[in-house]
């Protein structure tokens, strides 16, 4: 799983920090703790190590280049994927050797053609980095035995596309028309272009949508609950969220190329929205917490998002996340799925709608419920059922 | 979830305080303390020794860090014309822009790791700032900060520059105090790359000799209360 690099916050009132220079290049392999670049901030130059081994696989903010706090600044490939990669170098491309190993998991191949067959032999490593980054195999040029396409190769393809695209943020060719004017892509916001097109190119999207009365929360709101603090809706849907993870772990899993990795904790991300754009705080062990101390923390982390203030621990190791734009009104909504995570919960809007109950049409605090899931992972039944103990749960049904 | 505790603002008494070794060097060449600091930068991050604070002196030589590198204009005499005045010209790798070391200033590399209380790099610049003004303030000067600028100030001139380095929370580099400086020597540079401002010194704003012993044991002191530490 690729690791974004994040830039650090060194100081309590620091939001920003300056590249001054990057110690490792795209390609190098790094070691976990190993300087990875250097940043400026005020007076003060600090090297920043790596957070994990692994090989340097993007580099997204230049030498120069102020960004904010948290921002992704660089992504680097796991330590496993260099390893599987040496094996696949090295070994011989023989047709018999080949093609077993190739027939297993799908191909990416566009179109068959004879005479590329020999850059169309993927290693599974290989395969996932060009899936990861969205490259059709056919385009890079394989540099491997019999012209093999190498995890080197698609590494510099991505350098070099990613390098094109930084160029053509250049002075404007056209001539913008009245009105109109252009502004350069922020780092933020390039970044969550990236991320949302390739979850949207990796999962395979699937939403589901439950109708929840919010009767019984609210009620519990009222009577004031949670002792001198009202808790908010959002809590106590991520409470409910969190034993229903409990209850159907498949949901709090991640797909790891060929294996499942099920994350023992539920690390709960909250999406926050920012006037400068987006980012999700996670509630670490979410599972371990009471509704009050979720509350507590959902206002923690959103206060400090929008003051700039989170660390990079803040943000990291998400299992699941919680989207509420409710908030902004929205009935219901069709969420993306934050990768490497499995689903994603989006809160419409709660309001009083007409039910029926008991064959009689009465209002009721009523919100709609999505969640976007990966059905390589959960099928309908699995998510449904998920669904289900949360409505439950809010609803105080005995099920 | 965890909560932060958040740093403790009074220092712990006596034994709970975490040691600080003080060494007072004398003259040292800008590269020998150089490699000492790496080394304990090294050391100090593996934990196999405890936060120092280094007071040396240097040669004359002129430092360029990493910003200064972008500005070459502040650095007003070529390398060839200082060499035969006698100062050296270093590239460094801390922040900051152009400084001058020489006879009469107090130079003090605190290796401190900041962890775990005391991780924001622009209090530590801060708590630098304090230490050198309480010590000009024990000698009578009275100095202090400018909003915006790194440094000590008495009016518009500089008398202590800071420059400071951080590597997984350890510190190195830190800071220059003018105790008797050969102020003539600045003429070659803009002072951290600020023009339109002088330097001054100790010697020069008390009008009588001081001993730069005393000054340090000064400092040495206010360190160690600043940061909460013992002197070991």
């Amino acid at each position: 799983m690729p690791t974004d690099v994040l830039m650090p916050q060194m100081g309590e009132s620091i939001a920003e920090g300056t590249i001054v220079r990057w110690v490792k290049q795209v390609g190098d392999s790094v070691e976990r703790d190993e300087p990875l670049f250097e940043i400026s901030t005020d007076k003060v130059d600090a090297e920043i190590p790596a957070p994990v081994a692994g090989v340097l696989a993007q580099i997204h903010a230049g030498v120069g280049e102020t960004v904010p706090v948290n921002t992704v600044v660089a992504v680097i490939g796991t330590l496993g994927e260099v390893i599987a990669a040496e094996p696949a170098r090295t070994e011989p491309v023989t047709p018999a050797a080949a093609t077993p190993t190739d027939s297993g998991a799908p191909t990416l191949e566009p179109s068959p053609s004879p005479s590329a067959s020999a850059s169309r032999r993927l290693s599974p490593l290989v395969r996932r980095l060009l899936a990861e980054h969205g490259i059709d195999a056919s385009r890079v040029s394989g540099t491997g035995d019999g012209g093999r396409v190498t995890r080197a190769d698609v590494l510099a393809y991505v350098a070099r596309r990613d390098t094109g695209a930084h160029d053509s943020d250049g002075p404007e060719a056209t001539v913008p028309a009245l009105g109109e004017r252009t502004e350069p892509l922020g780092v933020m916001r390039r970044r969550i272009a990236e991320r949302m097109v390739a979850s949207r190119r990796t999962a395979a999207h699937v939403h589901t949508v439950f109708d929840v009365d919010f009767s019984r929360v609210a009620a519990r709101r009222a009577t004031g609950d949670g002792g001198t603090r009202t808790v908010g809706y959002l809590a106590h849907i991520a409470k409910a969220v969190c034993g229903a993870l409990v209850a159907v772990p498949r949901v709090n899993a991640s797909l790891d190329g060929d294996r499942v990795l099920h994350h023992g904790r539920v690390n709960l991300g909250i999406a926050v929205a920012l006037e400068w754009g987006l980012i999700v705080p996670v509630i670490k062990a979410a599972d371990a917490m009471s509704v009050e101390e979720i509350d507590v923390a959902i206002t923690d982390l959103s206060t400090r998002a929008r003051a700039k203030q989170l660390s990079p621990d803040d943000v990291d190791g998400g299992t699941f996340t919680v989207t509420n734009p409710g908030v902004f009104g929205s009935v219901f909504g069709l969420p993306i799925i934050n990768q490497p995570q499995s689903a994603i919960l989006c809160v419409g809007v709660i309001e009083k709608r007409p039910v029926v109950v008991d064959d009689v049409v009465v209002a009721r605090l009523q919100s709609y419920l999505t969640l976007g899931f990966d059905h390589r992972l959960i099928d309908g039944a699995v998510a449904d059922q998920f669904m289900a103990n949360v409505r439950d749960t809010l609803e105080e049904r005995s099920s | 979830m965890h909560a932060d505790q958040g740093p403790t603002e009074t220092a712990a008494p006596g034994f709970h305080r975490p040691p600080l070794v003080v060494r007072s060097l004398g003259v040292v060449p800008y590269e020998v303390a150089l490699n000492r600091q790496r080394q304990l930068v090294k050391a100090r991050q593996a934990d196999e020794t405890p936060d120092h604070l280094l007071l040396l002196e240097h040669p004359a030589v002129i430092t360029i860090g990493v910003r200064g590198r972008a500005h070459p204009q502040h650095l007003l005499a070529s390398r060839a014309e200082l060499r035969e005045v006698g100062i050296d010209v270093h590239d460094v790798a801390r922040g900051g822009d152009v400084t001058y070391h020489g006879p009469g200033q107090i130079v003090g590399y605190p290796v401190v790791s900041l962890k775990p209380d005391r991780c924001d790099v622009r209090r530590y610049v801060t708590d630098l700032e304090e230490i050198l003004i309480r010590t000009a303030a024990s000698f009578g000067v009275e100095a202090g900060r400018v909003a915006g600028l790194t440094g000590v100030w008495v009016g518009n001139d500089k008398l202590a520059a800071i420059g400071v380095r951080v590597s997984r929370w350890v510190t190195s580099h830190g800071f220059a105090l003018n105790v008797a400086t050969d102020l003539d020597h600045f003429r070659f540079i803009v002072p951290c790359g600020l023009e339109g401002r002088g330097v001054t010194s100790l010697e020069r704003l008390l009008g009588t000799p001081l001993s730069q012993t005393e000054v340090e044991a000064a400092v040495a002191s206010e360190f160690a209360s600043v940061f909460g530490r013992r002197v070991v």
